[in-house]
């Protein structure tokens, strides 16, 4: 039994750019879905190393990728892993030696990286990933829902969702260049609605190379492994205390370290609404302060909060309402991780009331925007009444009406003066079930 | 802007430099330490690099390449895997005072 | 055939680490760094060897290391090639994963299938301690039957998974078995490995003092017993042919092997072996052989 080998490093993919597919410099305006959005930002940012796994619904990103490389228009070096947990080793490994990473996942795939979530934003590596949101099982959905989104928050990285898919390309840009600033050094994760972006076709205005190139210089990171002339162990054990050995130095402790990682991360907030400043002035194209959009707030009494998806249909509902004579406006909250309760409250100071439209659940409590902008205004004197709903779990379709009623009852819960912890679901369905009969579901069991 | 001289901003990731003696001095991990009798001792005998047996074994690399081989104390943990792949037995194993 | 005076003088690993004494591991460690040379790249997944190379701030070896997370070692060194590849630096720098038994055959298997099935080029080298050893010798799909661990206080049951036949089974270009009993045998093989272009595995028994259950000083005596009792066969398979390494040819012969209960009573773990035990190690041991002289005949 002989196995001859063909193994020449793997580097199949390594084509030498030739002058015909040479990137042409010009701004080209293009029809394309928010995953080939993710892919050209992808190639515009001139990643060195991307490691993916194909996972509805983001498997065209790295299909895109992979046609760039074989083509030539990108010169990087995919390494096509076997699951999502080695997709972000490989980044993660591959940042630490010096190159410009990315990646791209949903749902399971990063529930499935979440051992190596913490260790990139503990090892202050600016690793790109972009989400297409969808909801996790069971049972098994390969819809959009923000469950996935919410789920990493406690990690370390920093957290921008996308409403459109020009934003998609925009935000990724400007990630590389967040995360890459050395007062930050932390990975970033891009979301957007899995199937309502992802595949969904809009136009979007690729830049020119030259400028974009301008804006986004190559990567200084702080760690290059393949820079031999020093010797550098990187992430060994960090016992709880400071280490120090006199003439030799010190080291700080697993604390100091994580002190660190969070005093960055609530120090990126400037960064990221700098970045977005500059990118507008270079671009034209601005998100609202980067950090949140808003839609007819100025002299809005009622807020509705949300994210992505849902913001961009709460439009529509406010529409609605404003012709009704409501004063009803919109936050679509663009960066959710560092939170921003600092510019929330300061919004929020002089508004009577929030609708918060989840399409997630903190499990056990309730839609965590919901909760979260609760604790943000806590203390506030003069703090708006929240009441919170869940929307659009697993796909389900978030109609404009749902949105109104909520608003609704929000106004008519408010009056009654209870705040209610119930979650609120809103565009549940149980009554086309047959033989639905509220009192048998919710019958108590006496034995 | 954001002030960037920040203390916090100095500490990245967890990184290393290199150092004798990581674990301190490890010659206190054993009272035995290991003797060579000089007039056994191959190399030494013949005055030709030859045998080195306890250096080549040696799993700390405390043993040096020379005639006659030197064995530093202050790492040695006393393992005694130079006594025994001693091939003319020259290397005991004696106790000492720990400093 | 290397001889001591062959084997650089330089040490790239600091004394005063955090080894056990008489550490088959750190022993391996030191050969293949001095086979590997200054232009390397190390990483390491959570095993013995993690805690080898020291706490924050300060570490015990001259070359680089990138420490990764327990089932990460195969995508962690493809992460390190894939970066070299997109600098160009990749001709020049050795990236070699250093996995202990756990990190290999367990856990660390799918990663390593994985960056072995891509093509990357690197070493993956697996010390073998045949347990989980670090978190206190809990059971591994390395250990032999019939050995006592913690997980199984009354012998393993079941076989111990051959890896090196299942990266044979990946088609690459070199695969080796050794040993830290056998140090010129070990150098030789790095240096083999560090010239070829690909995907190179090497298995490395490592005698472990408190896991097995001996005196530090036996480390090397009993590895040896290893080979010599025919239990641990040194070969190496280059590009799919079977070459027998010369420490362990004369073991072909069934009656120069020492009898496989001369190794077995020198472990504690091995206390609880029951006659069947150890007539299953006999058999085990001829069949490795029987095999063996096959593949010599049909080559």
């Amino acid at each position: 039994m002989s196995c001859k080998s063909n193994f020449n490093g793997g580097s199949e993919d390594r084509v030498t750019i030739t002058e015909n597919s040479k990137i042409t410099s010009g701004k080209k305006l293009k029809i394309m879905t928010g995953n080939h959005a993710a892919a050209q930002a992808f190639r515009q940012a001139r990643v060195g190393v991307v490691a993916a796994y194909p996972i509805t619904p983001q498997s065209p990103v790295v299909e895109k990728i992979a046609e760039f490389i074989s083509k030539g228009k990108l010169n990087a070096r995919f390494v096509k892993v076997e699951s999502e947990h080695s997709a972000l080793a490989v980044c993660c490994a591959a940042s630490s030696t010096g190159s410009r990473v990315g990646t791209a996942t949903s749902s399971h795939g990063l529930m499935l990286m979440y051992e190596m979530l913490p260790w990139a934003a503990g090892n202050r590596l600016p690793i790109i990933i972009n989400l297409a949101t969808r909801a996790t099982g069971a049972p098994w959905s390969v819809w959009t829902d923000h469950q996935d989104f919410i789920t990493i928050r406690d990690v370390g990285w920093i957290q921008l969702f996308c409403e459109n898919n020009q934003e998609i390309y925009d935000t990724n840009i400007q990630a590389f260049k967040i995360a890459e600033d050395p007062r930050v050094y932390l990975p970033v994760i891009c979301a957007y609605d899995g199937y309502i972006l992802s595949h969904t076709v809009m136009p979007v205005l690729l830049e020119d190379q030259n400028e974009l190139d301008e804006f986004l210089p190559p990567l200084v990171h702080h760690i290059n492994l393949s820079d031999l002339s020093t010797v550098k162990g990187i992430d060994p054990v960090t016992t709880p205390h400071v280490r120090d050995r006199g003439r030799e130095g010190s080291a700080p402790g697993y604390f100091e370290y994580r002190y660190s990682l969070q005093k960055s991360l609530e120090n990126s907030i400037d960064i990221v609404k700098e970045v977005h400043d500059a990118f507008a002035k270079k671009f034209g194209r601005s998100y609202g302060n980067g950090i949140y959009k808003t839609y007819l707030a100025d002299d809005a009494e009622i807020i509705i909060l949300a994210m992505g998806s849902v913001a961009a249909q709460a439009r529509m509902a406010i529409k609605s309402l404003r012709e009704n004579g409501l004063k009803i406006g919109l936050l679509s909250l663009k960066m959710f991780r560092p939170y921003p309760a600092k510019e929330l409250r300061e919004f929020f100071k002089e508004k009577n009331m929030v609708v918060v439209f989840d399409r997630d659940i903190g499990y056990g409590y309730e839609g965590v925007l919901s909760y979260e902008l609760k604790s943000a205004l806590y203390g506030l004197k003069s703090a708006p009444y929240v009441k919170g709903f869940i929307v659009g779990l697993g796909g389900r379709d978030i109609k404009t009406k749902d949105l109104i009623d909520g608003v609704h009852k929000a106004i008519a819960q408010e009056k009654t003066g209870v705040i209610s912890y119930h979650t609120d679901f809103l565009g549940l369905r149980l009554n086309e079930l047959e033989n639905y009969d509220e009192e048998e579901y919710f019958k108590e069991v006496d034995e | 802007m954001t002030n960037t001289k920040k203390d916090y901003q100095k500490i990245l990731g967890s990184v290393q430099k290199p150092v004798k003696g990581e674990a301190g001095k490890t010659g206190t991990w054993s009272s035995k330490k290991p003797v060579i009798d000089l007039e056994k001792c191959i190399p030494v005998k013949s005055g030709k690099e030859s045998c080195f047996n306890c250096w080549l074994f040696c799993p700390e690399a405390v043993v040096s390449r020379t005639i006659p081989p030197k064995i530093d104390l202050v790492y040695c943990k006393g393992c005694g895997i130079c006594m025994e792949e001693c091939p003319v037995k020259a290397i005991s194993m004696e106790e000492v005072k720990i400093e | 055939m290397v001889k001591v005076l062959d084997i650089p003088e330089e040490e790239y690993i600091y004394p005063g680490n955090r080894a056990c004494a008489g550490c088959s591991m750190a022993l391996i460690y030191r050969i293949a760094l001095k086979a590997l040379g200054p232009k390397t790249i190390i990483t390491v997944p959570a095993s013995c060897l993690t805690v080898l190379h020291g706490m924050q701030g300060f570490c015990t070896t001259k070359v680089s290391v990138l420490h990764t997370p327990f089932a990460t070692t195969g995508a962690s060194a493809s992460g390190i090639v894939a970066s070299l590849e997109d600098k160009g630096l990749d001709k020049d720098i050795n990236v070699v994963a250093f996995a202990g038994d756990g990190g290999t055959v367990d856990i660390g298997i799918q990663a390593l299938s994985g960056a072995v099935e891509r093509g990357t080029n690197f070493i993956f080298a697996c010390y073998d301690n045949e347990a989980y050893m670090n978190t206190g010798v809990q059971r591994s799909g390395s250990t032999p039957p019939g050995a006592f661990s913690t997980t199984t206080p009354n012998g393993k049951i079941g076989y111990k998974k051959n890896m090196a036949k299942i990266l044979e089974a990946h088609g690459v270009p070199y695969v080796a078995t050794a040993i830290s009993s056998y140090p010129l045998d070990l150098y030789e093989k790095f240096q083999k490995a560090k010239g070829i272009l690909g995907p190179k595995y090497l298995h490395i028994l490592a005698p472990c003092p408190p896991g097995w259950g001996y005196e530090p000083k036996d480390s090397i005596t009993i590895g040896r017993l290893a080979v010599q009792t025919g239990f641990w066969p040194l070969y190496e398979i280059i590009e799919g042919k079977f070459i027998l390494s010369n420490d362990s040819r004369r073991f072909l012969n069934p009656e120069k092997r020492k009898p496989i209960e001369e190794y077995l009573k020198t472990q504690k773990r091995f206390k609880g072996l029951s006659e069947e035990d150890i007539l299953n190690y006999k058999q085990y041991v001829n069949a490795v052989w029987e095999e063996i002289k096959e593949r010599i005949e049909n080559e």
